[in-house]
């Protein structure tokens, strides 16, 4: 029901721009309006959520603990797995957000023999999940191409280095062919295996069946219908520059690929895409183990007012004295 | 909000990477539409122009397969006039400035064909 659910909403979104460009026309609306309106609710969405979390307190270091704690001086600690440090947590977040180090730690269990559980290293996610998010972002970094004029030279180096191989002409970026990869294993895992499917919802199948789409339609446009390149980088000049622009020719594919991405634009802020933003907000993650190093007090605690043992005695002295209970000062 | 300073700068950075094209081309001041390229001085292409536009180099890559394994030199061109398969010397005949005919698109677009790491311009040549 979820994938069928997100295989509808794929279709809607890829035969919108397809009969409304292809047959009604409605190019100034697909090319300029719904763009505009995409990137603006991104950017505001986005913002949203971060300003949302960063009014949330954290007043207890709560990082989860992979290695050995800071402790007695021959004793060496795992600066990098519990960082005590503010170098430390830096070092921690660059490993989880460049090269992904908590998943890279994941497992699977099975039963040997019938009845002994095993556990083992699984790195197939991790794998995927690297070469997916890597190849993405070499993959918009490229795009900007389409962006800037002129094409600065860090650019075309990119472009240079992904059509290493010169294998066919348009020459095939390395990326098109790892990115498609990444996503249809990460999409088929889900559906192949019972369990994950069972615990799979259409917010994990629509975003994976949403970033295929855009690849296909990408490599489609590149590799089998082509399109009128350059008045596709006058109307992406057009937007960038605030004067938009919509040329005569553009393929009606150009139209169903803006249309998917302006769809990603809207859905990430909402969705669990978002973890791009939160990923610098997790507690388990961000935050030095010195609990034992520093006090911290929890801003929000009441202002209880105490009796003290010393003022208790003061006040009453005299009856205990009488009772003769044991005083602490005479 | 708490860790302010840190918040603010990552929101910083990342509309900086949102707006950097509008900056980037407002600094550059280049021409933002696309490139006019020369006119041709023949009559006929070997294909019609909008078929080129998209499939100029499936056409110069299947003619560079032909010549060099097959050594199938000719053609026959749309006005049944027979031409040879050649880059310099067909192409460039009628397109005979790379600079205001090639280039201008190849560098719009940032594309770098490698055409020109055997093949010799004629211009320079002579």
């Amino acid at each position: 029901m979820n994938l069928f659910f997100s295989l509808v909403v794929i279709a809607v979104l890829i035969a919108l721009p397809w009969v409304l460009v292809g047959a009604a026309g409605l190019d100034y609306l697909f090319g300029v309006i719904v763009p505009y309106v995409a990137l603006a609710v991104f950017v505001v969405g986005l913002l949203m959520r971060v300003l949302q979390w960063a009014r949330l307190p954290v007043p207890f270091r709560t990082p989860t603990t992979c290695g050995q704690q800071k402790s007695l001086p021959w004793i060496k600690p795992s600066r990098l797995e519990n960082p005590h440090s503010t170098l430390g947590v830096i070092g921690r977040m660059l490993l989880e957000v460049l090269f992904f180090r908590s998943l890279f730690r994941n497992t699977r269990s099975q039963l040997r023999d019938g009845s002994r559980l095993t556990y083992l290293a699984d790195k197939w996610l991790w794998a995927g999940g690297l070469a997916f998010h890597w190849t993405f972002l070499i993959v918009v970094a490229r795009h900007f191409r389409f962006f800037l004029e002129p094409v600065p030279w860090c650019v075309s180096v990119m472009e240079g280095l992904d059509s290493f191989f010169q294998i066919g002409l348009p020459i095939i970026y390395l990326t098109d062919v790892i990115i498609i990869a990444a996503l249809t294993y990460l999409f088929f895992r889900r559906i192949v295996n019972p369990r994950l499917r069972y615990i799979s919802l259409a917010g994990d199948y629509f975003p994976l069946l949403l970033l295929l789409g855009i690849a296909v339609s990408g490599v489609w446009m590149r590799y089998f219908d082509k399109t009128d390149i350059v008045g596709i980088k006058e109307l992406s000049m057009g937007l960038v520059t605030l004067g938009p622009v919509v040329p005569e020719g553009i393929g009606v594919t150009f139209f169903i690929h803006l249309f998917l991405v302006s769809a990603l634009l809207i859905y990430f802020p909402f969705s669990k895409l978002v973890h791009a933003g939160g990923v610098f907000f997790s507690p388990t993650r961000n935050l030095a183990n010195n609990n034992r190093v520093k006090r911290h007090i929890n801003p929000w605690d009441y202002p209880v007012k105490v009796h003290t043992y010393e003022e208790y005695e003061d006040e009453f002295r005299d009856v205990m004295k009488a009772a003769e209970m044991p005083l602490e000062k005479e | 909000m708490y860790d302010a300073g840190k918040v603010i700068l990552g929101i910083v950075v990342f509309l900086a990477l949102v707006t950097f094209p509008l900056w980037y081309n407002l600094a550059g001041e280049a021409s933002v539409t696309a490139p006019e390229l020369e006119k041709a001085e023949g009559s006929q292409c070997v294909e019609d122009a909008e078929w080129m536009r998209g499939h100029h180099m499936d056409l110069l890559d299947d003619w560079r397969d032909e010549v060099v394994r097959d050594g199938e030199r000719y053609f026959v061109g749309p006005d049944g006039q027979r031409m040879e398969k050649s880059l310099s010397n067909t192409c460039l005949s009628c397109h005979v400035n790379k600079d205001k005919f090639c280039d201008r698109c190849h560098n719009y677009m940032s594309v770098d064909p490698y055409c020109w790491d055997c093949h010799v311009i004629p211009k320079e040549v002579m």
